[in-house]
């Protein structure tokens, strides 16, 4: 145990220090190389402890104030590698942004710390055990995004930062209230105080908690956490969002923190599966998620801006994932568990490779973007590569969880496979679509080359195509164990 | 004290949160605006400090207090001082009529007196009638974020409607644990800082601080 | 059958009619030290009284039965609902067969056919008067009604000699609803009796007047029972209101000796009611017309609330 606490200890504490330490030296030289040094060994201190896990099984830490399982361990090594990859993405990419003149200095202080304190607050809400806290870490982690939006200060940016935290603040007080509710359910059967919040102590007596008050504050805690992952007709906020940030915090944004709220929903789902006994709670998420993916498939047709539309297709995926979760079931989780992996490292590799994209034409218009694969092949290979993953294409990673969802829908849920399939397939004729255009034909007059940052699309991507083709024996067995802890 | 005349005293307190919530809905003037909060705020803590000597629990005193300072003072400060520097225009244009928005109100507290039923059966609590009032104020502030054109008062709005979730913390369960609170209370903290910050960058920005300017972002046709 | 009932009944409607021009002097007495002015003195709506009352009436020629009607109806409501209304003492033979509905209907009546005594003779004033004397009633009638349920279902009956009843017996608690019936019932009260902020009842002015520009045509003893209407209206809410919030002092059941008691409570709150008109009329602006709706539309708010207040909190 002693060494769940060590890691525990860095993975939480290295990106603290690591804020404060670049509040005050992140606009030096190195500033950007000490960030992919506290980003690494966040990561290493994330495999570590997922190791941890895999031989021993879920385990407490901290006096029960920490919870580590499959479930979340896994999302933490997530969150800490594609945060890795996004720190070295960002020091070519912020570089170039600052001699564009986007950025100055005091900006780049408050870019890297901010950019530490929101892999802290992801972390911490991943790996909490108490319910409350774990909505605390959620805002701080808005919170700590809300300015990034508006890093650039133009009319666009500001606009968006406020959206941002107007509706996911309102959104996130609804959640507030249906932690309440829980609560107050918990406190009749496991007494008052800081116990009746801990998630263990409460997946113990869910078959206890009163099922009225479950449905309620499930309503609420869908409408909060529901709006952070952006699930239609919440999502006002995210394309704005996401489109108008420096396009690594569009990266954390849309590959990361979706995927931290939405596991904040899957973790109360359980709770309230267990007190209803009923699938209420999953139709709802179903519902919910297949609107998303309708609505942002046939919004994908009408983008002219490039980030935004791929934010429209973050919302479509985060759909999917919803909607799997919902139908609940060994195949659909575990599709919902991969699907979020795989989306993760190809959505991130995108908005790397579209970063790179506008930042050598210096618009974000899809209109004026063109001849990427002469221009500079690893970001036009990548963004095509990219895309052909995002939509669903074979061998990449995405297909197979697509394919093991759909599979699900078609046993458990079949009225709403032809749903889920026209999603799908306007998406993938959407994004094929836009995508084309931009990566062949000639270099425009208004192309830059530029260096790019090659490690980090290149792993993503080879990461999707791995495991596309093979999943590992030791992930297999991980997706497993989360499955069963979320039945 | 008798028990029934801290429930008493609690209902008061709980209509005359209901009230402010009510009078900032249609308050045009953003000083009167905040003295409301303000005031919200005072009935709020002072609630908190009676249902904590009731109940025995201690933290409540804690939470008391932290409201007080918060609420009372820091916040209305904080807004006093940015409506001072930005020189704010002092009345605030709204989208729907007043007399529209109180009958939208008065539907909103019959509507969350319905929803909040379940949970009133169960409760064993002194306060388990002052959760519909808690969440009509929740919701309450989110008709006010919605109806108002100016960023200022969708701060207001989005803070009434924090306050509605203390309360409901308190009414509901006593008051969530302390840990909790205190993370709430920091969460609140940042975001008035950040509001704060948001104000200016608007106000230099835009020229004015009126929410339809900022409506550029949309999908083109 | 015994006979002090009617006696306490006559009693009360004597002191209605006699007292309350006397209560409109106070107010005028409170209102001029208020603001600097030397003031005419208590009795001084007795004197105009007198006056109006030897003048001869001067009717237009197109007037109808209606415009003749119309003062002797208005003083004749006014006075049974001081029949109604417990001022002195809740032992009332009318009470049975009235509450507070009764009530707030005489109102309406009176308030009809001023309204059309002021479109009677054509003028334009005369219109309008009426017309933005009706918007005020449309608005204000439902507050009022809802204020006053909301004092009925706290003490379970619509009739006031109940409630003062209840009130006495000590069932009746202070609640969170009666304070914002309270609230409602005063701004009402402002509107009905045309008070500033609603209505200037010092002005000369055609075009900000409302209840004054109805009457604008009557003279002589017509005007002069219209008049004392009016005062009466004024000293029936505030008793109204005492009935229904504050009503320590009022004689309980067959307490013939209790009466002088009452009726010196009844001078000392009237007194604090009057001087706390005067601080409203003094401290605020009369509003624009078209604010009037927010303002009416506060009080119904308040009295809903109120209601709800009731079956949330009690």
């Amino acid at each position: 145990m002693a060494d769940t606490s060590i890691m525990l200890l860095i993975l939480l504490g290295v990106p603290l220090v690591c804020a404060a330490a670049l509040a005050f030296a992140g606009d030096r030289k190195f500033a950007p190389e000490i960030n992919i040094l506290c980003s690494a060994s966040t990561f290493a201190a994330g495999l570590g402890l997922a190791v941890e896990v895999y031989m021993q099984g879920p385990m407490l830490a901290g006096g029960k104030f920490f919870f580590v399982d499959a479930f979340n361990v896994y999302l933490a090594v997530l969150t800490s590698f594609v945060s890795m990859t996004t720190a070295i993405f960002s020091r070519r990419y912020m570089r170039k942004e600052r001699e564009h003149g986007r950025v100055g200095h005091r900006r780049m202080r408050f870019y890297h710390a901010m950019f530490q304190m929101f892999i802290f607050a992801m972390l911490l809400c991943l790996l909490t055990n108490n319910v409350g806290v774990l909505w605390i870490a959620m805002e701080l982690a808005t919170l700590s995004t809300v300015l990034l939006v508006s890093l650039y200060r133009t009319p666009t940016a500001i606009e968006a930062a406020w959206k941002y935290f107007i509706l996911c603040g309102v959104g996130i007080a609804q959640a507030l209230f249906g932690t309440v509710l829980l609560y107050f359910a918990a406190e009749k059967v496991l007494g008052e105080g800081g116990e009746a919040l801990l998630w263990t102590n409460l997946s113990r007596v869910s078959g206890h908690l009163e099922p009225t008050v479950l449905s309620l504050a499930f309503v609420f805690l869908m409408v909060g956490y529901g709006t952070k992952v952006g699930l239609v007709p919440l999502h006002n906020w995210l394309p704005d969002a996401h489109s108008e940030g420096p396009t690594p915090i569009s990266a954390v944004l849309s590959g990361l923190l979706l995927n931290i709220a939405l596991y904040a929903l899957v973790r109360c789902k359980v709770l309230v599966d267990g007190s209803t006994q009923s699938h209420h709670a999953g139709d709802i998420m179903m519902g919910f998620g297949i609107l998303s993916i309708l609505v942002a498939a046939f919004s994908l047709l009408r983008q002219k801006d490039i980030k935004r539309m791929f934010s429209y297709s973050s919302i479509e995926h985060m759909g999917i994932a919803t909607f799997a979760f919902g139908l609940g079931g060994q195949l659909a989780t575990f599709g919902a568990l991969l699907h979020m992996l795989v989306h993760s490292l190809a959505k991130s590799a995108i908005f790397f490779t579209v970063g790179h994209a506008s930042q050598m034409h210096k618009t974000q218009q899809m209109d004026r973007i063109r001849g990427l694969f002469r221009g500079n092949p690893l970001v036009g290979w990548g963004l095509m590569f990219g895309v052909l993953a995002i939509v669903g294409m074979p061998p990449f990673g995405i297909f197979t969880s697509e394919f093991l969802i759909l599979t699900a829908t078609i046993k458990d849920a079949p009225l709403w496979t032809p749903l889920l399939l026209l999603g799908l397939g306007v998406a993938f004729a959407a994004l094929l679509r836009k995508v084309q255009p931009m990566v062949s034909g000639e270099i425009p007059p208004n192309q830059k080359p530029m260096k790019a940052a090659h490690l980090p699309v290149m792993l993503h991507m080879a990461l999707v195509l791995i495991i596309g083709l093979y999943i590992p024996d030791f992930l297999n067995q991980w997706f497993h164990t989360a499955v069963g802890l979320l039945k | 004290m008798e028990l029934t005349t801290v429930a008493h005293i609690n209902s008061f307190l709980a209509a005359l949160v209901l009230l402010t919530a009510f009078g900032m809905l249609v308050q045009k003037r953003i000083y009167g605006l905040i003295h409301l909060f303000a005031w919200q705020g005072l009935f709020l803590s002072l609630n908190t400090a009676i249902v904590g000597y009731v109940a025995g629990k201690h933290h409540l005193y804690i939470s008391s207090l932290l409201t007080l300072s918060l609420k009372v003072i820091l916040l209305p400060y904080i807004l006093h001082v940015l409506i001072h520097r930005l020189k704010i225009r002092k009345e605030v244009e709204t989208i729907v009529n007043i007399p529209m928005t109180m009958l939208i109100g008065i539907a909103l507290v019959i509507f969350s007196y319905h929803l909040t039923a379940p949970v009133r059966e169960l409760s064993t609590l002194i306060t388990r009638s002052t959760l519909a009032i808690a969440l009509a104020t929740v919701m309450i502030g989110l008709l006010m974020m919605i109806t108002r054109r100016h960023a200022v008062t969708q701060i207001i709005g989005f803070l009434a409607l924090e306050n509605g979730l203390f309360f409901a913390a308190t009414s509901a369960t006593y008051g969530m644990p302390l840990v909790v609170e205190l993370g709430v209370a920091l969460d609140i903290l940042i975001a008035a800082f950040i509001f704060g910050i948001f104000f200016f960058h608007i106000h230099t920005t835009f020229d004015s601080l009126d929410i339809e300017q900022m409506a550029r972002l949309r999908e083109e046709d | 059958m015994t006979v002090v009932p009617y006696i306490i009944e006559l009693l009360q409607i004597g002191v209605l009619i006699g007292l309350a021009p006397a209560f409109v002097g106070w107010v005028r007495m409170v209102k001029c030290w208020a603001q600097g002015r030397r003031s005419a003195g208590l009795l001084q709506p007795y004197r105009d009284l007198a006056k109006l009352f030897s003048k001869d009436v001067l009717l237009a020629e197109n007037a109808s039965w209606i415009f003749r009607f119309t003062p002797y109806l208005v003083f004749g409501t006014a006075v049974l609902a001081g029949g109604i209304i417990p001022i002195l003492s809740i032992d009332l033979p009318l009470a049975p067969t009235a509450d507070v509905i009764v009530i707030v209907a005489l109102f309406a009546i009176a308030r009809f056919f001023i309204a059309l005594a002021g479109m009677d003779i054509g003028t334009a004033f005369g219109g309008m008067g009426s017309s933005r004397e009706m918007m005020i009633a449309s608005l204000a009638e439902p507050a009022m009604l809802m204020a006053i349920f909301t004092v009925s279902l706290a003490n379970r009956s619509t009739s006031l000699s109940e409630i003062i009843q209840v009130i006495y017996s000590g069932q009746s608690v202070i609640r969170p609803s009666l304070a914002f019936a309270f609230l409602a019932f005063v701004l009402i009260a402002l509107a009905e009796t045309g008070r500033v902020p609603v209505d200037n009842p010092a002005t000369h002015l055609e075009l900000t007047m409302v209840h004054e520009a109805m009457i604008l045509e009557y003279s002589g003893r017509h005007l002069a029972l219209i008049e004392w209407a009016g005062m009466m209206k004024l000293f029936l809410f505030t008793s109204l209101g005492i009935a229904a919030f504050a009503p320590w002092g009022i004689a309980a059941r067959e307490e013939l000796s209790a009466v002088p008691l009452a009726l010196l409570y009844m001078i000392i709150k009237f007194g604090v009611v009057g001087v706390a008109i005067v601080l409203i009329e003094t401290g605020l602006a009369k509003m624009r017309l078209f604010r009037l709706t927010e303002f009416l539309g506060a009080a119904f708010l308040l009295a809903t609330l109120g209601m709800l207040a009731f079956f949330i909190l009690d």
